[in-house]
């Protein structure tokens, strides 16, 4: 049993005069949930697809499950699962041959494999639709069975690529219950990448990767603990006032956000009635925030993570559906 | 073993997508049907006769049959690009199996089902007065079956360099109709304009049209429906080493390329 179930050295890759990925290393533990966080275009896809062997790398070294992702890449496939961004479904046979055909590429024993299909079909709640075209379903039923046949040959480590993008909330959470109790109780690990936040959030360890490199790496709890302090929002009758008001009394940086003042403070659940008290502006609206991992991202990043590059993701998305698959 | 199981696989998911899609199914015959029924019909008075007492229809029938594999074996390419379109090739190329075994197994898969069509073909051959033994129609499975191999990784070699559907239909389209129309379907060889006669020639499909006719029109290399390179007529078993030749060659470059993909 190798140390770490991934483990990531110096691992570069370029696409012509693009860098993708530059100079990256991690480790990934037996049985822990590793979150990919980062913008589009930010080197996610590319390095898993490096790690899945869809890709090599231009140079560097990665191992999984204890092989070489170049040199031994029929046993690294045996050992992982994989759910896409895209549907890869065959859409033209039914949910039940999509796994017989896949239970068979994988080699799973011919005296295992009906019990084995009925027993994933059965989790997603696919097993009465198994006998329909695939084409039939919808995106979260594709979602949840593409889910089921990651798991149909039992992988060390399961690929979530952007497992849940443009699903409803309610199928998100079904598929997260699936794959939170298969962590449980199997102990694989799950290798995810997402923009949800949330999602983000259950993870053990996130790496945050920008322009193809890693700029941070830790719990979802230390990361928060970097940005440390909570935020205050506040609107008042006259903001320039009280941004002045507040940086001299409480010595911290005002950012305006629209009409809104923000600044952060060592414990917002204290401060908020003190600051109240003393404001010398009137107060129209006033909230309290917890650092969460978008701040994080900010913070790192300059940039935000939000909507506007979830609305673009699902626009690249769709385009990459209809039109051509990208090559990476 | 591995391989094998990979290169099974790959065949029956193609085998068994054929049997679901009846509209596919039913659409493989009514082409070739169109063609025997309206030229057949259209030409067969004012052509007459042809050499060795044969009419147009049972002069253009063998034809029929080849072109039926053609296209069923050129479906192979076409459903290359429709996976990597539709994401299930992804599935294949992350799976424990070689990339040459998916080349493989693609290769085999739409021949099966390309063999099938000409298969049903056959079935119309009382209609046309063509009779066939039942060793004409040995001789004729493993023939579709090695012409539709060798169309099959020619449009899995363009597959694999062609990523866009647009692209690739265009290709096929200005392969597929030259190789259908100058292949001698419908028109013998003699007295050719000298560019078609050249064409004609150097469409690997030709021989597979000229073999098929001769096991099931039984005309001897030195008719006027066989194919001469260099003032030789081309016997059956040269015709059938021809089609081979071109379909290893075919093979090899579609394996070779196709395991390149990234």
């Amino acid at each position: 049993m190798p140390e770490h179930i991934i483990e990531v050295k110096n691992l570069v890759k370029k696409y012509g005069q693009l860098t993708a990925v530059d100079d990256i290393s991690f480790n990934v533990n037996q049985g822990e949930i590793f979150g990919f966080l980062g913008p589009n275009g930010a080197g996610k896809t590319t390095t898993i697809n490096i790690l899945c062997t869809l890709a090599r790398p231009t140079a560097g070294q990665a191992t999984l499950n204890g092989y070489d992702v170049v040199r031994q890449q029929n046993q690294v496939r045996h050992s992982i699962g994989l759910v896409f961004q895209d549907s890869s479904l065959d859409d033209r046979l039914t949910g039940l041959h999509n796994l017989r055909f896949h239970a068979m590429v994988y080699h799973v024993p011919v005296s295992e494999r009906e019990k084995r299909i009925e027993h994933v079909l059965k989790m997603v709640d696919l097993w009465d639709k198994r006998n329909k075209f695939v084409r039939t379903y919808s995106g979260g039923m594709k979602r949840r069975l593409e889910l089921a046949r990651g798991l149909l040959h039992y992988p060390k480590v399961l690929f979530l690529d952007e497992p849940t993008l443009g699903l409803d909330p309610q199928t998100r959470n079904h598929i997260w219950e699936y794959v939170l109790e298969l962590q449980k109780r199997e102990g694989t690990t799950v290798f995810l990448t997402t923009h949800y936040m949330d999602e983000a959030e259950k993870a053990t360890r996130i790496a945050i990767i920008d322009h193809g490199k890693l700029v941070a790496m830790d719990t979802p709890m230390k990361l928060k603990r970097m940005v440390g302090k909570d935020i205050i929002t506040v609107r008042t009758d006259d903001n320039t006032r009280a941004a002045e008001d507040i940086q001299s009394r409480y010595q911290t940086e005002v950012r305006h956000d629209g009409d809104h003042l923000a600044f952060a403070v060592d414990n917002g659940e204290e401060f908020l009635p003190v600051f109240i008290k003393e404001s010398g502006t009137k107060i129209a609206s006033i909230s309290l925030r917890r650092p969460t991992l978008e701040d994080v991202f900010l913070k790192l990043t300059g940039r935000e993570i939000r909507d506007e590059e979830v609305g673009d993701s699902i626009k690249e998305h769709l385009r990459q559906r209809g039109g051509r698959m990208s090559p990476h | 073993m591995d391989n094998l199981i990979g290169v099974y696989t790959i065949w029956y998911r193609d085998v068994l997508r054929f049997w679901y899609d009846k509209a596919r199914m039913f659409s493989a015959l009514l082409f070739p049907i169109f063609f025997l029924a309206i030229f057949g019909s259209g030409l067969q008075r004012s052509i007459g006769m042809m050499a060795g007492g044969v009419d147009f229809i049972q002069f253009m029938y063998p034809g029929i049959i080849a072109i039926s594999v053609l296209m069923g074996a050129f479906m192979s390419g076409v459903s290359i690009v429709w996976d990597r379109e539709y994401g299930f090739l992804k599935e294949v190329l992350v799976a424990p199996i070689s990339r040459v075994s998916v080349a493989v197994g693609r290769t085999l898969g739409s021949a099966t089902v390309a063999t099938i069509q000409g298969i049903m073909i056959l079935v119309l051959a009382p209609f046309v007065k063509v009779s066939l033994s039942v060793w004409m129609v040995l001789a004729l499975l493993p023939l579709m079956f090695l012409l539709a191999a060798s169309m099959g990784s020619l449009g899995i070699l363009l597959a694999s360099r062609i990523k866009s559907t647009e692209a690739f239909q265009a290709i096929m389209q200005m392969l597929m109709f030259p190789m259908m129309f100058l292949s001698g379907v419908f028109f013998p060889m003699q007295d050719l304009p000298a560019w078609m006669s050249f064409i004609v020639k150097i469409n690997p499909a030709s021989y597979g049209v000229a073999a098929i006719r001769q096991v099931v029109l039984g005309n001897p290399p030195e008719s006027p429906f066989s194919i001469y390179l260099f003032g030789h007529a081309v016997t059956i078993w040269e015709n059938i080493m021809i089609m081979a030749a071109f379909g290893v060659i075919m093979t090899i470059l579609a394996m070779w390329s196709f395991g390149r993909q990234e």
